[in-house]
């Protein structure tokens, strides 16, 4: 079922790079985009494209950590909990964060809405505690503006 | 004086074809057209421009070695897997003046015989791809990117790739495994990317903003670029300024400023009152405020004993606890370690084990001389930069926090009561 969702998109992606193993990280993003995770039926349908074994294809899904083997949130909100942001209070964000949507670091909430992911530095250090939510960047975070923004998502259908 | 931030800090400055061609854009490129790659070579090998990613290994040399490679194709590399935590330059440099790299590519490309360059950017740069992405389509229908560019005979395409979130592709050998669509792990080096790069054939490797002095080298000459700076340290450098510091950002400053200077006027001094500096991000060896009159270049910063790595100056005031600190670092290390080599996979994960015992009150005295000890061997003998210079900020800290640390270990007393004794 899975598979439906992407397949188009995966083969347009391995045509324009030849078949070639180079096509592998671009068909994983575009699955994981689509999907929102990595199945079983979509590891095997890319080994087969790209003449590779599966546990090669998911060595490679596993190694990097924006790629889920699991189902994410339709948010998934990364928090940066790197040294720069860690000085300027990334813990209470990543308190109030777990204490809004009452889910652990890497869990997603039961309506499969939020994803909370503790993630390296995201290259936000002058906008220090910072987050994403999807593609979005929140910077400059107080537990007080942590909490509009996920009432913002939550008013989300 | 400013080279790479030049366009950026204009008001109005959009960073798309028109405001980049409006200021002399692609000039550069059609002045190296005209010129022999070799006269190309000889004018970066004046400018004394070295790698702004860390390494600081001659860009001349780089570019020179791969272009007397006679393997084809050939091929150039962008590095803006920025990952290292306190580094944000390239994303600046992206985001805000997209045409300066691809400029800088295509000379490359012509330099050393490639057709063909990729932008390897890290996954979470979301909007520098999208930017790129534009900007590389405006090139193509400008003619700066793609075949017979300007009418000459040469040909060039640029390709962005995006990373998936690991810190270690930002090291060149992981970069080329994870472009060639593997696990981001390193190579044994030598042999060098220049010589045995993508796919095995010569490529140039460069970080964003070492590109991004280019053209201002082609345009002006070596001459003019090494003139910028200190003798040892020619030219700019950004300085990405993070931490308790009351204005954090990325500066633009010839690399003959004082760490004192860099703190105090451009950051509008320290929040609270300063504990340690990280001068170049969490890799790097720690100073302390008797080191503040250090200048901010390689080898100074490298005599300090320590290193500048990206310029990524991280502050840290006295309201901090260093053994937590250090134990962030290590946990850092530990999840972004790639596993390949032995040294750097099981030392990252013992240091995070005995950091976390430190911060319960359960550590032991023996433990010091232990993580000296890991911090040599794997140095010595990790594969790469990551598992060599993963235990430097550590090992500094124990070198100049010993107290801090022996209080955390013989009384089990946190001072500042954030480690959960």
């Amino acid at each position: 079922m899975s598979l439906a969702k992407c397949e188009r998109e995966l083969k347009m992606v391995l045509k324009e790079c030849g078949n070639k193993n180079e096509a592998l990280l671009p068909c994983l993003h575009v699955a994981c985009e689509k999907c929102g995770y990595l199945t079983e039926e979509i590891i095997t349908f890319l080994a087969k494209e790209l003449n590779l074994p599966p546990v090669e294809v998911y060595s490679v899904a596993t190694f990097y950590s924006m790629f889920n083997l699991q189902r994410q949130g339709k948010y998934v909100i990364r928090i940066c909990v790197s040294l720069p942001c860690y000085l300027r209070g990334s813990k209470k964000i990543l308190e109030t964060l777990k204490d809004e949507l009452n889910i652990e670091t890497g869990q997603t909430t039961k309506d499969k809405k939020f994803t909370i992911e503790a993630v390296s530095c995201l290259g936000l250090c002058d906008k220090a505690p910072a987050m994403m939510v999807n593609k979005e960047v929140y910077g400059n975070l107080t537990p007080k503006k942590v909490k509009k923004v996920i009432l913002q998502y939550k008013a989300k259908r | 004086m400013k080279v790479v931030l030049k366009n950026i800090e204009k008001r109005g400055y959009k960073g798309n074809i028109d405001s980049y061609l409006k200021e002399g854009g692609y000039n550069a490129f059609k002045k190296a057209l005209k010129m022999k790659p070799d006269q190309i070579l000889f004018e970066i090998k004046k400018s004394k421009l070295v790698g702004r990613g860390g390494a600081a290994f001659p860009t001349e040399l780089k570019w020179e070695f791969a272009k007397k490679c006679k393997e084809y194709p050939k091929y150039v590399v962008c590095n803006a897997d920025e990952g290292e935590p306190g580094t944000f330059k390239d994303r600046i440099i992206l985001e805000n003046d997209p045409h300066l790299v691809l400029e800088a590519m295509i000379i490359c490309g012509f330099t050393v015989g490639a057709e063909e360059g990729f932008i390897y950017i890290r996954g979470e740069y979301f909007k520098a791809y999208e930017i790129l992405k534009r900007a590389i389509e405006e090139a193509e229908r400008n003619n700066f990117l793609g075949k017979n560019i300007l009418g000459s005979n040469f040909s060039f395409k640029i390709t962005l790739f995006r990373g998936a979130g690991s810190y270690v592709c930002g090291e060149e050998t992981a970069l080329l495994d994870s472009l060639e669509g593997k696990k981001g792990q390193s190579r044994v080096k030598p042999p060098f990317p220049t010589f045995v790069g993508f796919k095995n054939k010569p490529t140039v490797l460069n970080n964003v903003e070492t590109f991004a002095n280019i053209p201002e080298i082609i345009l002006k000459g070596g001459d003019w670029f090494s003139q910028i700076g200190s003798p040892l340290s020619c030219g700019t450098k950004l300085y990405c300024l993070s931490g308790d510091v009351n204005r954090p950002g990325v500066y633009e400053l010839p690399a003959n400023i004082t760490l004192k200077e860099l703190i105090e006027k451009c950051g509008q001094g320290v929040r609270g009152k300063l504990k340690a500096i990280l001068p170049g991000g969490v890799s790097s060896n720690l100073l302390t405020d008797k080191e503040l009159n250090i200048t901010l270049d390689y080898p100074s910063v490298q005599k300090a004993g320590s290193m500048l790595g990206s310029g990524a100056v991280i502050i840290i005031n006295d309201s901090r606890c260093i053994v937590d600190l250090a134990k962030r670092c290590a946990e850092f290390f530990d999840y972004e370690s790639c596993g390949k080599c032995a040294p750097c996979r099981e030392g990252t994960k013992r240091t995070r084990e005995i950091f976390a015992n430190i911060t319960q009150g359960q550590g032991n005295l023996s433990d010091i001389l232990l993580l000296k000890e890991l911090q040599e061997v794997m140095y010595d003998t990790s594969r790469c930069g990551l598992g060599q210079a993963a235990l430097n900020a550590v090992r500094s800290i124990i070198e100049k926090f010993p107290g801090e640390f022996k209080e955390h270990i013989s009384k089990k007393k946190c001072k500042l009561k954030i480690c959960p004794m």
